[in-house]
């Protein structure tokens, strides 16, 4: 199979060449494709066709024509944001960046013919791959779960349709109900993620069904901002958050999507709403394309290159970098130290250490906004800290109003620095 | 065309609300002590000129964004076509919450609460206003801004394409085109002043965790090619 498609592939090329001579000089120009339109590729993407002032061309693939960023998607399951909010199109990058943005699935790679292939039939060839397609789930990591049982219980860790659905069930939860969390194990996609969305339903229900529940079942003995969490739920939403860690059996948890039942080591109970946030691995692209090692893809820390292949990158979520979390922010500065190699190593452009940075914020009821960043830098085994800090427990409301306030500042710059 | 006269009788609102409160004179010496709040951004006295924000001095009776060729917000350039003038009453209502009197100003600063704290400070920015206290220029009080840099860093020059690539780290927030909602604008800044403010974050004179964390580990060089870069943005 590989070889007819390769035979294939130099036939045409060999037909291009002789028949159609402009179509020869179009690809004298390097060209680079990305995969993934979110924090990672649509940073990259942009920063590379900006940069190299039309001497690259730059091909995104990205399913969505409407990308809803998953930062924010929990402030709008607590009525901080509307959907339309935090969906964002690609027509800029066209446009002002001339970036060609396919909508469509890429279901292949060929690394030695250096090629994608697209859902719709069509193949790319690139000069350097981008990969960024995010997070799928591992297969099996809640007994019971598989994405078929996504409606009844929905993961909402991809946003848009399934924040939605999730919503929805919320708000139609019976009086005094229980809304039941399945937390995911390290390392997984935003890490404070899970517990600002406890945050943000109890902030919901406190509103529409103050006598509701939220039952947090969790594989993982500590987890992010733990103490900022824990002293705003205590402040904001006492007794109605229960979080079961593994001590008391938060590590052996199956569903019954059916049923509607959650079993707690051996417990059985009944739930209203149940958001299960399964394991996680990179998106599958990364693992068809061959350079993942388990579930993530390793990378060399200077340049985001794949320890598989240097004419791959992969940035963001799917990555194993070191130090960094997985995170919208760390993916928006991995993409922008990449851009600047791969329009090195394409066009001879100087090329600059690299430098990351992150920061996380969260909102935990209204106007009480924490957060969590560091730098890192690039080291030969991985990216490692330099140096970060972290909100403090007893801080003045004015200051968490002000770390709000610089949270959708945040979001205005991370958002016009990804889509333009 | 209904924006206008709304955000018209808004700003009365305000000032008919706030002026009721404003303390009738305060106490120019503790009103110097305030004013450390306004300095790594406002030149006032001798010499004194626009930085980030525009000088101070003469404020009493300039119209609302009065000094030519200073890049004001919207918000501020339409009260100042509004008629507002900078009096008592007025700064204090704009002290208060900058925000809630020009929804758009780049003045990005929380506000005083304390009425008597604002009073102290209007008081002390009397003393450069001819009108109404008709006290001269007072003598050398031109404090620069808030932190003390070796003139050898300020006298670096920066390389603009370097700090291209550095800005990519403050880009995740600080917008390229200057919006400034929530997280400050910091294009268009006199160089100096961007130096001036990094090496306040540098040191751990300036307070925000996020800016220490990441003025912290740019060395000389790479505060003035970002300063270089970011000034040019202005332009």
């Amino acid at each position: 199979m590989k070889l007819n498609r390769r035979l294939f592939l130099g036939t045409g090329a060999a037909l291009t060449a002789t028949l159609s001579a402009p179509a020869v000089f179009a690809q004298s120009k390097p060209r680079v494709v990305v995969i993934g339109g979110g924090a990672g590729g649509a940073t990259a993407a942009r920063y590379i066709a900006k940069d190299s002032d039309g001497a690259i061309d730059v091909t995104l693939v990205e399913p969505s024509r409407t990308y809803f960023t998953c930062f924010f998607s929990n402030l709008y399951l607590g009525g901080f944001k509307d959907l339309s909010d935090i969906g964002h199109t690609y027509g800029k990058l066209a446009s002002d960046y001339g970036i060609n943005v396919v909508h469509d699935w890429a279901v292949d790679v060929d690394r030695d013919a250096r090629t994608v292939m697209l859902a719709g039939g069509a193949t790319l060839s690139y000069d350097k791959l981008i990969l960024s397609p995010g997070i799928d789930f591992v297969d099996g990591a809640v007994p019971g779960w598989d994405v078929t049982a996504q409606n009844a219980m929905p993961h909402a860790y991809k946003a848009g349709s399934q924040s939605e659905l999730l919503r929805a069930q919320i708000e139609a939860m019976p009086e005094g109900g229980t809304f039941a969390m399945i937390a995911p194990p390290n390392p997984f996609r935003c890490p404070p993620g899970p517990y600002e969305r406890v945050s943000m339903v109890a902030h919901k229900l406190k509103q529409i069904n103050p006598t509701a529940k939220i039952l947090v079942i969790d594989p993982k003995a500590k987890f992010s901002k733990q103490g900022l969490f824990e002293e705003g739920w205590t402040k904001h939403y006492s007794g109605m958050i229960e979080r079961i860690g593994p001590d008391f059996g938060g590590d052996n948890v199956s569903v019954d999507p059916a049923a509607m039942t959650v079993d707690i080591d051996g417990s059985v109970e009944s739930v209203d709403v149940c958001n299960v946030i399964p394991a996680m691995k990179a998106g599958r692209i990364a693992e068809i394309a061959g350079v993942t090692e388990g579930n993530w893809a390793p990378v060399n820390a200077a340049d985001m290159s794949s320890k598989a292949d240097p004419d791959v990158y992969v940035l963001g979520d799917a990555s194993a970098q070191g130090d960094m979390p997985k995170s919208g922010f760390s993916a928006n500065s991995q993409a922008k130290v990449c851009a600047n190699a791969v329009r090195g190593a394409l066009t001879g452009s100087k090329v600059f250490p690299a430098r990351f940075s992150n920061t996380c914020w969260s909102l935990i009821h209204t106007d009480d906004g924490v957060k969590v960043g560091a730098t890192y830098e690039a080291t030969p085994e991985k990216i490692a800290k330099v140096d970060g800090f972290i909100s403090q427990t007893g801080e003045d409301s004015a200051l968490r109003k002000a770390t709000y306030e610089e949270s959708e500042g945040w979001y205005a710059g991370i958002t016009a620095d990804m889509f333009g | 065309m209904s924006a206008r006269p709304f955000s018209v009788a808004m700003l009365w609102a305000v000032l008919c609300v706030t002026s009721a409160r404003a303390e009738p004179i305060g106490d120019a010496d503790a009103g110097a002590r305030v004013f450390g709040k306004c300095k790594s951004c406002h030149e006032i006295g001798a010499g004194a000129e626009n930085r980030v924000g525009p000088h101070l001095n003469m404020l009493f009776g300039r119209s609302a964004a009065g000094i030519d060729g200073f890049r004001y917000s919207a918000s501020l350039e339409r009260a100042g076509t509004n008629g507002v003038e900078w009096h008592a009453e007025t700064l204090d209502a704009y002290i208060e919450n900058p925000k809630a009197f020009a929804s758009g100003t780049r003045m990005n600063f929380r506000g005083i609460g304390d009425p008597a704290e604002r009073a102290d400070l209007i008081a002390f920015l009397r003393r450069y206003s001819d009108n109404p206290a008709n006290i001269p220029e007072a003598d050398p009080t031109a404090v620069g801004i808030d932190h003390d840099v070796d003139p050898a860093i300020l006298a670096l020059e920066g390389d603009p394409d370097y700090g291209e690539y550095l800005s990519g780290e403050c880009t995740t927030c600080h917008q390229s085109d200057g919006a400034d909602r929530g997280i400050p604008s910091i294009t268009g800044w006199p160089d100096e002043d961007f130096v001036i403010a990094m090496h306040a974050y540098k040191d751990k004179v300036r307070p925000h965790p996020v800016m220490q964390m990441v003025a912290g580990r740019l060395g000389d060089e790479e505060i003035a090619a970002l300063a270089a870069y970011f000034a040019s943005l202005g332009e």
